[in-house]
């Protein structure tokens, strides 16, 4: 294949499918497992389309996540040098599971349920002020935002006040269409914001998994640098994403009448459960796929991918593979999704699943409950989707009731 | 009918919960690193499906199931 017929990826959505991942996509899907696509500097990495594939792959400890090493295919300008590393997540083991197992308890599953109560008070109070408030009003700003942001405020240690700081940060940080200096700027301004505030809690420690890195800090167990990317990997992965699913995943139950209906006329956990997995599999809002470089040859599916070789593992389409997912093109609250790599898969795979689920079961369950007459105050087509993010979602949502 | 057993590698494992959340009677995991630890190595036949689930979801591939 010359280069001129490698297609260019990321590929744009079909005009009025905004939940459905590029048709370019599906037909590379159709036809194989694995192909070549194009990037913005010209590079050709594999592009891994197929559910099997993809799980096997990301799996496997012969690819490297470091995004250091050539190779790498860099979404965008601006790729990382060492010292810039967003905490465990570019990272390879041992030194990944090194560092991941230090802030991994407060994520175990019991620790995140007994949050429920507390988040569950988060949602009743921000949808108590929505009903309070004037209306339309934009559910981003009002509630998909506040819920995850003061979540993760609570359990890292950052005050909530500095919102409007490292909201603006991490929003240019995982924007393609952000130049590549004011990422690096944000990127820095989030590092300085945190190391500052690991200051505070070396003076001032309090019960918060900011201190608990001071802790490992003043061990000789870890670098300060290092716990401050941390501190931002977590911050920005801790609200990001979750707050993509709320309004995303709003405004896809209300194009789905019948589906929301379920959420709001039932009571059963085990359905909400379901619905939150679902979401996350027909959503996939990490739509630019895992990213990845091999660090030897590696025979899958026919083909040969080479040491050096680059490659981006579409876990959007992965999760409409028919050949694991029934009609999966259909948004079925129903169904068992739980084989979804939404979340990824293999070691990288998301540390904070179980206060996602958390969050997003208690929002789910609870929104469209009391504002049963929920619904868009602005036409579909008006609606800014994030087209250029690393995570998919809307910049607004306008509603009213 | 005897059931199955179960083989966890730690060493592996990533803390994702998954397996906790899949079968909460088979897997726990420990306080201090979140690390999956067994309740049992020999479970009830009542559980097979959910911990050959588990050991399906795991992303670390650190679950094993043996008939
Ligand atoms: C619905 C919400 C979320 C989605 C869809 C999501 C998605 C993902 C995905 C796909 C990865 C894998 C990255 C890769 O393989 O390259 C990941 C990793 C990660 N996520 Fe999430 N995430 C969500 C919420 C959260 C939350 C709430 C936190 C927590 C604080 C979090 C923290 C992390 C961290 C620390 C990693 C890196 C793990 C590692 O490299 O070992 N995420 N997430
Ligand atoms: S599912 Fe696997 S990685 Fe996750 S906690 Fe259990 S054993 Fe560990």
């Amino acid at each position: 294949m010359t280069s001129d017929t490698v297609p260019a990826f990321p590929m744009a959505r079909a005009a009025g499918c905004p939940f459905d991942p590029p048709p370019e996509l599906h037909r590379l899907q159709d036809e194989a497992p694995l192909s070549r696509v194009r990037l913005w500097d010209g590079s050709t990495p594999w592009l891994v389309t197929r559910y099997a594939e993809q799980r096997s792959l990301l799996a496997d400890p012969r690819l490297s996540a470091d995004v250091t090493r050539p190779g790498y295919p860099f979404p965008a300008p601006g790729r990382p040098t060492g010292a810039q590393k967003l905490g465990f997540i570019l990272m390879d083991d041992p030194e990944h599971a090194r560092l991941r197992r230090m802030v991994t308890a407060p994520f175990a599953i019991k620790r995140v349920e007994a949050l429920r109560p507390a988040v569950q008070k988060i949602v009743d109070d921000l949808i108590d002020d929505l009903l309070a408030g004037p209306k339309p009003v934009d559910l981003v700003e009002a509630f998909a935002l506040p819920v995850p942001s003061l979540v993760i405020c609570a359990l890292l240690g950052v005050p909530y006040a500095d919102h409007d700081l490292f909201q603006g940060h991490s929003r240019n940080l995982i924007s393609r269409s952000v130049p590549a200096d004011q990422r690096g700027a944000s990127f820095r301004a989030l590092h300085d914001y945190l190391d500052r505030l690991l200051a505070q809690k070396t003076a001032d420690p309090g019960d918060d998994l900011l201190s608990q890195l001071v802790t490992r800090v003043q061990a000789g167990e870890l670098e300060r640098s290092d716990a401050a990317g941390i501190g931002v990997l977590l911050l920005v992965a801790g609200h990001e994403t979750t707050a993509n699913m709320i309004a995303l995943g709003t405004l896809a139950l209300l194009e789905h009448p019948d589906q929301l209906a379920l959420l709001r006329d039932g009571d059963d956990p085990k359905l909400v459960a379901g619905a939150v997995e679902e979401l996350l599999r027909y959503l996939n809002i990490t739509h630019t796929g895992r990213r990845r470089v091999a660090l030897d040859d590696i025979e899958i599916a026919g083909v040969t991918i080479r040491a050096g070789d680059g490659l981006i593992l579409a876990n959007d389409i992965g999760n409409r593979d028919p050949g694991t997912f029934t009609d999966p093109g259909t948004l079925d609250l129903t169904r068992d999704a739980r084989r979804h790599v939404a979340f990824g898969f293999g070691v990288h795979q998301c540390l904070g699943q179980p206060l996602a689920r958390l969050e997003l079961q208690v929002v789910y369950s609870t929104l469209y409950r009391r504002i049963p007459t929920l619904r868009r105050a602005a036409a579909l087509a008006d609606i800014p989707f994030k087209h250029d993010g690393a995570v998919y979602g809307v910049y607004e949502l306008p509603v009213t009731w | 009918m005897s059931g199955v057993r179960v083989i966890l590698d730690q060493d592996k494992c990533v803390g994702s919960g998954q397996c906790v959340m899949t079968a909460p009677e088979v897997f726990d995991q420990r306080d201090e690193d979140g690390i999956a630890v067994l309740l049992t190595t020999a479970p009830d036949t009542g559980q097979t499906d959910v911990v050959r689930e588990a050991a399906a979801l795991c992303p670390a591939l650190a679950i094993t199931v043996r008939e």
